[in-house]
């Protein structure tokens, strides 16, 4: 980073804390960007923590490594932390960074708002996991939200969660969630007002299409999660019975209010790994992206369906055939843009020169990982099919599959993809082979056994199971998947502390590709862009390398 | 390659699984929805079998494309030759069939879903079906005979046939506190049981057995130990049963010290026992504890050492549960179980 000289208040103070204060005061779209994504990946190892501890303790029947509560709290808080704290600052950050490079802009639409929801998200994650000492718990002790991730009710009525862990984990999202909305709203300003001259918005690399999109689904689907946590609220602190069935309340009604937003949050989540893929596949397949406006098209229309869904995760409720039928349809369809994206990505590789670097490298995990997770969620739709296995560790395997096989693999090819943008070097790829290949083999060896148990009967959510279940042998093996995962995080962590210091120098564009922010140096300067860029196409840097057979001519 | 391996676990596991001899308490097989032994979990597999299919077809011909492409078209070098291939925009008529097609299938899939839900979803009880209420509670269930005026709880016992027909079971699905789900899975799919909703599941067994599921929505502390025992008879051992149901609870005088004791503790402030004072309806009902295989909803076997156990202090055996150590001595604990193993 270049160094700007330090504010008049701290002159004389330390230089590691003059650097710190200029990251903490910071409004550059850059810095947040990576203050989301460091949080994020940091918040990414205590949720893997977490879920290690569960493997180990759901290695063998009747395990004794932790307390059935305690085990409790730590699937809440792997779920919780991985949607909220690691996915939702990823996709934000990475949209923080480069969103403004790609439309060739110098900052988001309102910067200081930008601060202002990074430290919204960081402070309520901060908050959450106070709730480990500050919550009250049995002897005094602080304990953890303990209701899982979706909070069913009533079961987070004050009767039957005592304490405040649950209020903690009302605010910890409720405060993160406000940051959410800010930063979506930015985001879609950002877009729409700020794109550089020649960039219409069919000129907008994809990447700059599925991130609007997304960011106006976090704007819809936020704020009804945040009402119904204050309704919730409502009812522990001031004697409201929205959610309680004993007063009159509904505890479908919390279903309904939290998959109006949870389901568009799958997509929230899983569209920013669309986003990467359709920017990294082409330039290492060394082709144009194929069909670029039906995948606008479908990244629209996914958007929209997405918004019509929530019920799937309902089919055992109860409802009538009619209302299950019509959400089995809605369902059902949205496989169909999503399919459509597959088809195109597979195309963009067809009749290509590919380049299997390591982003290209979990880009094709994603690509296979994700059309399992995309099947499975066909499955899933079956509502009689769903009436077996929902809520069963079939489920737990058919998301992982789509939320780490997909969007986790994206996150790792993003890294290695923008790494050298962001820090000037190179990352290993030696290293980075070692990490993909073993994040390969332990996601496959943890998660596929997981379909086979939770059709053989073992729901989730359970801290031990009885020996003569059956369960034993697939939940050994997917204990044992865990071991080659956290070798493989070793590996990464252990690429990006070398390659900080001792990695290869970039250069402004090592991978020779084709959209704006591969133009400005690497790293970028506080302004981005020392001319305004101006394009006549998506691809501004293959017309500038191939003036002879430039993309406006076809666009 | 996993799903050939599960067909064969699946297989394997169902040959060994034992036939109920009347009167012996059966051992539950692999409870695999692969392995159905009733009518709405048989009609599920076969959409299931469908639904498999048509997605494992499209896995493999996608995968074999991705596949393909990264053999046929890597690069030479690794960092190329310095030439580009072809740049292709997009294709309309292929773009076309890549929607039309998956459409088409889905839609194919919808219509015999569809079906399927409104065959196997009854919201009435098909005639002549028993009738059992199911309330699900903070660890354990209560099975109400209404019909034959009893209440029993964690083990729910139902005929194959009624009159030489085969016998529909309907169940109405309550709940006293959170959100439970009823699942076992050889003989249904699961329903949610959630306060201040009534929900049905209908079974229809096809043959003798003990069949074993659990609660499958989170619902505290001991949600992994709310399991669930279904007993399939035939009809002379199922009306023995429900005959033995309907007495009142045993007035063995040899334990008349154990009762006295049972009566005069808190005991009787959660439990019933039919034809005394007990009468609370907080905990499972111990009118006939020991017809009963398991005790803390199916967490140990019914023997007296574990009862002894689970008396002195419930919480060592299923932590969290509501039910106390009620400070007993050693001798006090005695005298309890010896009345208890009255309650044949």
């Amino acid at each position: 980073m270049t160094a700007a000289p330090p504010s008049p208040q701290l002159q004389g103070a330390a230089p590691s804390l003059a650097r710190l204060h200029e990251w903490v005061v910071t409004v550059d779209h850059k810095r947040l960007g990576i203050m989301y994504i460091v949080t994020g990946l940091l918040f990414f190892m205590i949720g893997g923590f977490e879920a290690a501890m569960m493997r180990w303790q759901l290695a063998w029947p009747g395990m004794d490594v932790v307390m059935p509560d305690e085990f409790n709290r730590l699937f809440t808080m792997h779920g919780t932390t991985m949607v909220f704290l690691v996915g939702m600052p990823i996709l934000l950050g990475s949209a923080n960074y480069l969103v403004p490079l790609m439309i060739g802009t110098r900052d988001m639409a309102f910067p200081r708002l930008n601060a202002f929801g990074f430290w919204l998200f960081f402070f309520g994650g901060l908050l959450l996991y106070f709730s480990y000492f500050g919550a009250q718990g049995l002897y005094g002790m602080g304990s953890a939200p303990d209701v899982g991730w979706f909070a069913y009710a009533p079961l987070t009525e004050r009767t039957f969660s005592r304490g405040h862990s649950t209020d903690y984990w009302i605010l910890g999202l409720l405060v993160s969630g406000f940051g959410s909305i800010a930063t979506g709203i930015n985001l879609v300003a950002t877009i729409l007002c700020m794109r550089c001259k020649g960039m219409s918005m069919m000129k907008m690399p994809l990447f700059v299409w599925i991130m609007l999109i997304d960011a106006i689904l976090v704007v819809l689907a936020m704020p009804p999660l945040a009402a119904s946590q204050i309704m919730l609220l409502f009812d522990r602190s001031l004697g409201s019975h929205f959610f309680d069935p004993q007063n009159g309340g509904s505890a479908v009604l919390w279903q309904n209010l939290f998959w109006f937003f949870g389901h568009p949050e799958v997509y929230i989540l899983i569209l920013p790994a669309f986003a990467f893929v359709s920017e990294i596949i082409p330039v290492f397949s060394r082709k144009v992206l194929f069909g670029y406006p039906l995948m606008v098209a479908a990244t629209v229309s996914i958007g929209f369906i997405s918004l019509g869904v929530w019920v799937h995760h309902m089919f055992a409720v109860g409802l009538s055939p009619a209302v299950n039928t019509a959400f089995m349809a809605s369902t059902m369809l949205i496989a169909v843009p999503t399919g459509i994206k597959m088809f195109n990505w597979i195309a963009t590789m067809f009749g290509g020169q590919i380049r299997l670097h390591t982003p290209m490298l979990f880009s094709i995990g994603f690509l296979s990982q994700f059309l399992f997770g995309g099947l499975t969620g066909i499955m899933l739709a079956v509502v009689p099919f769903d009436w077996q296995v929902s809520d069963s560790y079939f489920v737990v395997g058919h998301f992982h599959y789509v939320l780490f096989g997909g969007l986790v693999f994206t996150i790792f090819a993003a890294i290695y993809y923008w790494f050298p943008k962001v820090s000037g070097r190179m990352l290993s790829e030696t290293l980075g082979k070692w990490h993909f290949w073993l994040l390969f083999i332990g996601f496959n060896l943890t998660f596929a056994p997981m379909h086979v148990s939770g059709m053989l009967g073992m729901p989730r959510r359970i801290y031990t199971y009885q020996l003569e279940r059956g369960w034993e042998f697939w939940n050994l093996l997917s204990s044992i998947g865990v071991l080659f995962q956290a070798l493989a995080i070793a590996f990464f962590v252990w690429n990006i502390i070398r390659s900080l210091r001792k990695g290869k120098p970039a250069g402004d564009d090592p991978w020779d590709a084709w959209t704006l922010e591969w133009t400005t140096t690497s790293p970028p300067p506080p302004w981005n862009y020392d001319i305004d860029p101006e394009v006549r196409s998506r691809r501004p840097l293959w017309d500038e390398k191939h003036p002879e057979d430039p993309d406006w001519k076809y666009e | 390659m996993w799903i050939v391996l599960t067909t064969s676990v699946i297989t394997t596991t169902a040959s060994a699984a034992p036939i109920c001899a009347p009167g012996m308490m059966p051992t539950a097989g692999v409870p695999s929805m692969f392995d159905p032994r009733s009518a709405p979990a048989e009609m599920i597999l076969d959409i299931t079998w469908l639904v498999t299919a048509i997605c494992a077809v499209i896995f493999i011909i996608m995968q074999g494309l991705i596949i393909w492409a990264i053999i046929r078209y890597r690069a030479k070098h690794a960092d190329g030759d310095g030439s580009e291939p072809p740049q292709v925009y997009g294709s309309n008529p292929v773009e076309l069939a890549w929607t039309v097609i998956p459409l088409l299938i889905v839609f194919v899939l919808f219509l015999v879903s569809a079906r399927g839900i409104f065959e196997i979803d009854k919201q009435e009880p098909p005639a002549g079906a028993l009738e059992v209420t199911v309330v699900g509670h903070r660890w354990w269930w209560e099975f109400d005979y209404g019909a034959q005026g009893f209440t029993t709880a964690n083990e729910l016992h139902v005929p194959l046939t009624k009159d030489g027909e085969s016998q529909a079971v309907f169940l109405t699905l309550e709940s006293a506190d959170v959100i439970h789900s009823f699942w076992v899975p050889q003989l249904a799919g699961k329903k949610d049981v959630v306060p201040g909703r009534t929900n049905h599941l209908w079974l229809q067994p096809l043959e003798i057995g003990h069949y074993v599921g659990q609660c499958a929505e989170y619902c505290g502390a001991q949600h992994a130990n709310m399991l669930i025992n279904v007993f399939v008879h035939t009809e002379a051992d199922f009306n023995r049963w429900v005959a033995n149901q309907q007495r009142a609870a045993s007035q063995n005088n040899d334990a008349a010290k154990g009762r006295d004791l049972f009566l005069s503790t808190a005991c009787i402030n959660c439990h019933t026992i039919r034809g005394t004072v007990a009468n609370g309806t907080f905990a499972p009902d111990l009118t006939h504890l020991m017809s009963r295989a398991t005790i803390g909803s199916g967490i140990v076997p019914n023997t007296p050492d574990n009862l002894r156990n689970w008396v002195w202090d419930p919480q060592t055996i299923k932590p969290g549960c509501d039910m106390p150590s009620m400070k007993l001595t050693k001798d006090e604990t005695d005298l309890i179980c010896t009345y208890l193993e009255t309650l044949q």
